[in-house]
């Protein structure tokens, strides 16, 4: 509430020579609110839009706001609900050859995606009260040595870390996509290091005289208060997970393990060259992005916040 | 730290195997990290190192290295086509950062003055949580040359259409206009949070002293940012020159090479053109260095570890 009261001052201090003025500078300024949400937003409507239509419409027709004619003949072909034998002959000119069946896709991201989310949120947080709470050799330098590793480009990592997960053999397996984020990530101890830091110890040091083990205080005390973020940094793992894409491809371009992100690019690929299946990829788009947006509706306000704190970390 | 004794006065009687463990801080500490310090040595610690030594062999995956002393560094330095990808990654740099980052700021001084709505500053954040593949397939129906939106809209304002990431001129500025639409809400998030840490008291004393809106801006708001301003430009800048999914998918590094950024060339060197691991470490190495050099450059210049607030109070 501190930004109203101060604006409120300005303006009455601006009054004495702009008086009139005012009123025009905060509708100029509302115009630009106005003008960045309509970018931000309007590319995720005509997606949508795109994909409501027949193929042949999104030629016909590539220009009126509202969808013509929609239909949802591009969800269930992405989500094989139609069997892509019966499309070759129809509109074949701008129907993707590739397999489209998303479910199989959906399926292998959420598989990684919780694993990675699972894996990770709970040894990082294992190892970031270590770090701020016990005492053992070692442990400065160490975590010193994680924080140092924040500054390597991922590509430094991910050639190196290709060659060893094609060593082992599990090129085209979810254990070669999953293990590199799966035990930790440096930044996930940082952050969750940041509060158990920040946590009271009187609470902590009554356990222990009430006779907690160190371990029941770290699991009975510690975790349970800082629940939220835990959560946070469970949402935020899990959207970059998701998200991912380059580690994913080199690793996982067999069918069975291929995520989401991939089989969008490899669909895309695929699709006939100078007359794309715009409406069959752009389906897919948002097959790929409601779940990010279900996580949004539940957490949005969680997520916002997170962020804004992992600016001062 | 004393907190966690483990030979403090009100102790349980301690007889188990287990509960010893649970209550040895130096056992139980090492315990805690060891998930942790497994995944950073094996994906993290080792394959830095391991990429700096595939760096001076001759490798193609199949047959077994060889030791060449510096001659991948002379190769990428003797290659025109490493140089241009250099030149094209600082293009892109120039491109985004600042765009980006004053877009940012204004959006974010922007929406402290006239809103603190949660749903905006979410609205503002949500092309950050979207995979980079699903923006930039967006974006490549967006701004396709026949069908996009876009180029109807430019031509219904008597502006011709333009080639987009299909214009070797046009393309890189492209990616960078995809990824500043991606990036921006959420760095104005971040500076938003910012915003929030200055007093307001400061403000009130400037407008006591006759200082308008632009000059609170410029000596009160822009100083006092530098924190989270450092923090911004720092990470969006080691972010852009690893700019990598965009490309992938919207231009495979073409049109004629004028989007094969730094870390395009280096995945060609492995998964394109005849594997050349050594060539492609090497380029990896030299990438660290550049960023290393230009991370202290910009933590000098932004004197990132001070706050301005220290001289107010």
């Amino acid at each position: 509430m501190a930004a109203i009261s101060r604006s409120d001052t300005q303006s009455i201090n601006e009054n004495g020579s702009f008086l009139s003025n005012i009123k025009w500078g905060k509708i100029l300024l509302w115009i630009f609110i106005a003008l960045m949400v309509f970018i931000t937003a309007f590319p995720f409507y005509w997606v949508l839009r795109t994909a409501l239509v027949m193929p042949k419409t999104v030629f016909s027709d590539p220009r009126s706001f509202f969808p013509p004619d929609p239909t949802l003949f591009n969800f269930q072909r992405v989500l094989g609900m139609i069997d892509p034998t019966t499309l070759v002959g129809q509109d074949a000119n701008n129907i993707s050859a590739g397999t489209i069946n998303f479910w199989v896709y959906l399926r292998n991201s959420f598989i990684v995606s919780a694993l990675i989310t699972f894996g990770q949120t709970i040894f990082s947080t294992m190892a970031a009260y270590a770090f701020a709470r016990m005492k053992f050799p070692l442990r400065n330098q160490i975590f010193f040595i994680y924080l140092t590793s924040l500054m390597i480009p991922g590509i430094v990592l991910t050639i190196p870390n290709f060659v060893l997960i094609r060593q082992l053999g599990w090129i085209g397996t979810f254990q070669g996509i999953v293990a590199p984020a799966f035990l930790m990530s440096p930044f996930a101890v940082f952050f969750m290091r940041q509060f158990f830091l920040s946590l009271n110890k009187d609470l902590e040091e009554a356990a222990v005289l009430d006779g907690a083990t160190v371990f029941g205080v770290f699991w009975r005390i510690a975790v349970p208060l800082i629940q939220g973020p835990i959560l946070t940094l469970a949402l935020l793992t899990f959207v970059a997970s998701w998200n991912e894409y380059l580690w994913p491809f080199l690793v996982g371009r067999d069918e069975n393990v291929r995520v989401l992100t991939v089989a969008l690019n490899v669909f895309q690929s695929q699709t006939p060259q100078g007359a794309p299946d715009w409406a069959g990829l752009m389906a897919g788009t948002v097959v790929g992005i409601v779940p990010t947006i279900v996580l949004f509706i539940f957490f949005g306000r969680r997520v916002v916040d997170s962020i804004q704190f992992s600016g001062f970390k | 730290m004393a907190t966690f004794s483990s030979t403090g006065p009100a102790q349980q009687v301690n007889t188990g195997f287990f509960s010893k463990i649970a209550n040895n801080e130096k056992i139980l500490g090492f315990l805690f990290i060891l998930p942790s310090l497994i995944g950073f040595t094996a994906f993290f610690a080792i394959p830095a190192a391991r990429s700096v030594v595939i760096s001076f062999h001759s490798w193609n995956l199949l047959t077994d290295a060889k030791f060449i002393g510096l001659e991948n560094y002379q190769t990428i330095f003797a290659d025109d086509r490493f140089w241009r990808s250099l030149t094209i990654t600082l293009t892109y740099v120039v491109w985004n950062i600042p765009i980006q980052t004053a877009l940012a700021v204004f959006i974010a001084v922007i929406l402290d003055k006239m809103s603190q709505s949660s749903l905006l500053r979410g609205i503002m954040i949500l092309p950050w949580l979207m995979p980079n593949v699903i923006v930039a397939l967006l974006f490549v129906w967006l701004l396709d040359p026949s069908l996009g939106i876009v180029n109807i809209v430019l031509q219904f304002f008597g502006i011709p259409r333009q080639g987009f990431f299909g214009d070797p001129n046009q393309a890189i500025a492209s990616i960078a206009g995809v990824n500043t639409w991606r990036h921006m809400g959420y760095n104005a998030i971040l500076i938003y949070a910012g915003l929030k840490t200055i007093p307001k008291t400061l403000y009130e004393a400037a407008t006591v002293d006759g200082a308008n809106t632009w000059v609170q801006f410029r000596k009160l708001t822009l100083p006092l940012l530098r924190p989270v301003l450092a923090f911004v430009v720092i990470t969006t800048v080691i972010g852009s020159f690893q700019i990598f999914d965009t490309i992938a998918v919207a231009t495979q590094g073409g049109p004629a090479g004028a989007t094969r950024t730094i870390i395009y060339y280096i995945y060609e060197q492995v998964f394109e053109r005849r594997i050349n691991m050594g060539v492609a470490t090497a380029a990896c190495v030299v990438l660290f260095v550049i960023l290393v050099t230009i991370t202290i450059i910009q933590n000098r210049f932004f004197n990132a570890g001070r706050s301005d607030l220290a001289d107010y109070s």
